[in-house]
């Protein structure tokens, strides 16, 4: 029975703990679309809102192996196979003496796949999101702190889930229009 | 610090011991003094880009201008002329160009310590130092690059270093140090490049929002319409960049994890940079340069210098801004006592590489030695002696420490002994190698001056946009580290169990 151009609604928390132990209700509400809001990284958030282990280091792999074996290849073909160079009657290939450029690569294109993971694990770069029509929800970059309950989430009812946000502390409760 | 749980599982007889013991209370000092807020913190940060431009900034600007204008000139000179007119001539063809690129690459290695290898070993300290020594390692790298660019000669063939496919199909040389530098460097400044990027995403955020919040209220009757149109820039500038960055639990937990595994890659990476470095002078065969010490020496001599000019820059930009609350004097004591520990690492190298010079009865290795305490260049030596192993033993007096202006002159005093540090290790090798015939003595010309006098002002330049432009501190991060910011009551206790 929702409005239909209701996007979320948003309750703020006076403080950090306050805000910590609001999101293990809503957690253990069963709410699945919905999100804490604030200007810092709150230690321990990630488990009290039940989000699983971040999938950033999956990226990092990946970027890190590439950055490997393009190093040992780019060797191999360019110095061994292309172009073969005699210097100071060294071997044309060995695993050994690129190993700087092995490694180098395989930090480069790690640290391109973790910040390249980052964005696509958090769904960015995004061009706006309907919540920030909201006047509070931009104040989240000074010191207030936000819970938003989305509402497609399956659980969500405008009056039921704000008197939930009311019962479990949230003050300045909000509905954010799309 | 103990948590509540192991308290409680104390055995009796623990506790009947620590009655006993009457352990000391060791007092943490805060990380932000005088009890400030959230609030308190934002603005101080924002301000210091949204306000007009301060006077003195616009005359360090063009003071800064000014001395970069000079390597403009040394190197149009060099590119229109070439190479010869540095003072390199046989048997010394690595004179101040190399000089300088091991100079300022290492001043680098502050920033990527700070950033990284502080984050792993969760030092909280680093919150409030780590965004403008990571701007300082990205404009050093810049620094460093200009000299083996132009070194080259032929400037405009400087993209042969790279593997990329040309007219001569001819591909570079990977058993050369000199190629691995050109990957350590290059990886180096990239990967600083994107870790400054990404921790300065959320402040960015915080920037676009406060723009976006001042044309909402639209109170600029007394400002006029120049701030408004500036808030319009900075809605657009800020938003691009922070990618539309929403301060979501899910963002944080997703950007708290990159920014984990990004100081894990660039601890390996910063330790990696500066050895490729040394081996630039390791893998030859020249007495004073072959040595198995020159990594680790010339990491903590890395370090080191990048601490001293840390202080150099933070110093007067917390006095100008006011930052005290946030570089408190615990941050001063702790770069001090870096400094004082790499210096000691370095000043230990020195004396180790003498006795083993001797210890390793090679003559030509005895004779390099004796010569760069005793021979032509021993006034450089002496110079670098006395600025890198005397200086920072000062820093083991609180006294010295707590004085905030003599602890810059200090900084000063190692910036330029680690200068003479490269310029004796370079130098020396090469103008008395094992012929007495080819000896040489090396002196500078003026294009070389120029060149060099005029780094100082490009990384004025860029540092001085970095302040004026970006946010000076990770606000987030410093959010994170004050009381306040904790989950679980005021304690501070468990902080940064999991980063």
């Amino acid at each position: 029975m929702s409005d239909s151009d209701t996007h979320a609604i948003i309750a703020s928390f006076p403080d950090t703990p306050s805000l910590y132990h609001a999101a293990e209700k809503v957690r253990d509400a069963g709410y699945k679309k919905w999100d804490t809001f604030s200007s810092f990284p709150v230690h321990g958030m990630p488990e009290a809102q039940g989000q699983p282990r971040s999938k950033v280091p999956i990226f990092t792999f990946c970027g890190g192996i590439t950055g490997f074996s393009l190093g040992l290849s780019i060797v191999w073909y360019m110095n061994y196979f292309d172009y073969p160079l005699i210097v100071g009657g060294k071997p044309f290939f060995s695993p050994v003496f690129p190993f700087p450029i092995m490694y180098e690569l395989t930090i480069l294109l790690a640290a391109f796949g973790t910040l390249g993971g980052m964005f696509i694990t958090n769904l960015l770069p995004q061009h706006h999101n309907t919540l920030f029509n909201s006047d509070q929800f931009l104040e989240v970059s000074g010191e207030r702190l936000l819970i938003a309950i989305e509402a497609r989430d399956p659980q969500f009812d405008t009056q039921s889930t704000r008197a939930f946000l009311e019962s479990i502390g949230g003050t300045d409760i909000e509905e954010v229009k799309s | 610090m103990s948590t509540p749980s192991q308290d409680s599982s104390m055995s009796a007889t623990q506790a009947a011991i620590m009655a006993k013991v009457h352990p000391a209370e060791l007092v943490e000092q805060p990380l932000v003094t005088n009890d400030r807020d959230f609030n308190w913190v934002t603005n101080k940060i924002c301000r210091i880009v949204e306000t007009p431009t301060p006077t003195w900034w616009w005359v360090c600007m063009a003071v800064a201008l000014l001395t970069a204008s000079f390597t403009a000139m040394g190197l149009t000179f060099l590119v229109s002329t070439g190479v010869g007119v540095w003072g390199l001539a046989n048997p010394i063809n690595w004179g101040w160009a190399i000089v300088n690129f091991v100079f300022w690459i290492g001043i680098g290695h502050a920033g990527t310590l700070i950033s990284a290898v502080l984050c792993l070993l969760k030092q909280g300290w680093r919150t409030s130092i780590n965004r403008a020594a990571e701007a300082m390692t990205i404009f050093a790298v810049v620094c460093a690059g200009i000299f083996p660019l132009f070194h080259v000669g032929r400037i405009w063939f400087a993209w042969w270093l790279f593997p990329l496919p040309n007219a001569n199909a001819i591909w570079p040389q990977f058993r050369s140090p000199l190629e691995w530098d050109v990957f350590a460097v290059s990886t180096y400044g990239t990967v600083s490049v994107l870790f400054w990027y990404m921790g300065m995403i959320p402040d960015l955020g915080v920037l676009r929002d406060r723009a976006v919040q001042r044309l909402k209220a639209g109170a600029y009757e007394g400002a006029g319409a120049l701030a408004k149109a500036l808030d319009i820039f900075r809605k657009y500038f800020y938003a691009i960049f922070a990618m539309g960055w929403r301060n979501a639990g899910n963002h944080w937990r997703n950007y708290e994890m990159a920014y984990l595994v990004l100081a894990g890659l660039s601890t390996p990476l910063v330790l990696s940079v500066h050895t490729i470095v040394s081996f630039d002078f390791a893998v030859a065969q020249l007495p004073g340069w072959h040595t198995t010490i020159f990594p680790p020496y010339f990491v903590a001599g890395a370090i080191f210098s990048g601490f001293g000019m840390v202080l150099t820059l933070m110093l007067p930009l917390r006095s100008v801004y006011g930052l005290h609350d946030l570089i408190t004097q615990r941050h001063i004591d702790n770069m001090c006592k870096i400094c004082l520990g790499t210096g000691s690492i370095v000043g230990y190298a020195y004396i180790m590489e003498f006795f083993i010079a001797w210890y390793g009865a090679n003559p030509y290795e005895s004779f390099a030695f004796i010569n760069r305490g005793f021979g032509q260049y021993s006034w450089a030596y002496y110079m670098m002696f006395g600025c890198n192993v005397f200086t920072p033993q000062l820093f083991w007096f609180s006294a010295v420490r707590r004085n905030a202006a003599l602890v810059w002159v200090m900084s000063i005093f190692i910036n330029v002994g680690m200068w003479f540090e490269r310029f004796v290790i370079t130098v020396t090798s090469l103008a008395n190698d094992f012929l007495p015939s080819s000896w040489g003595y090396y002196s500078p010309t003026i294009v070389d001056i120029f060149t060099f006098f005029g780094t100082f002002g490009v990384f004025s330049v860029l540092f001085l946009m970095f302040v004026r432009f970006l946010p000076l501190m990770p606000i987030g991060e410093l959010k994170y580290v004050m009381p306040q910011g904790d989950p679980h009551g005021h304690s501070g206790d468990e902080k940064g169990g999991q980063h």
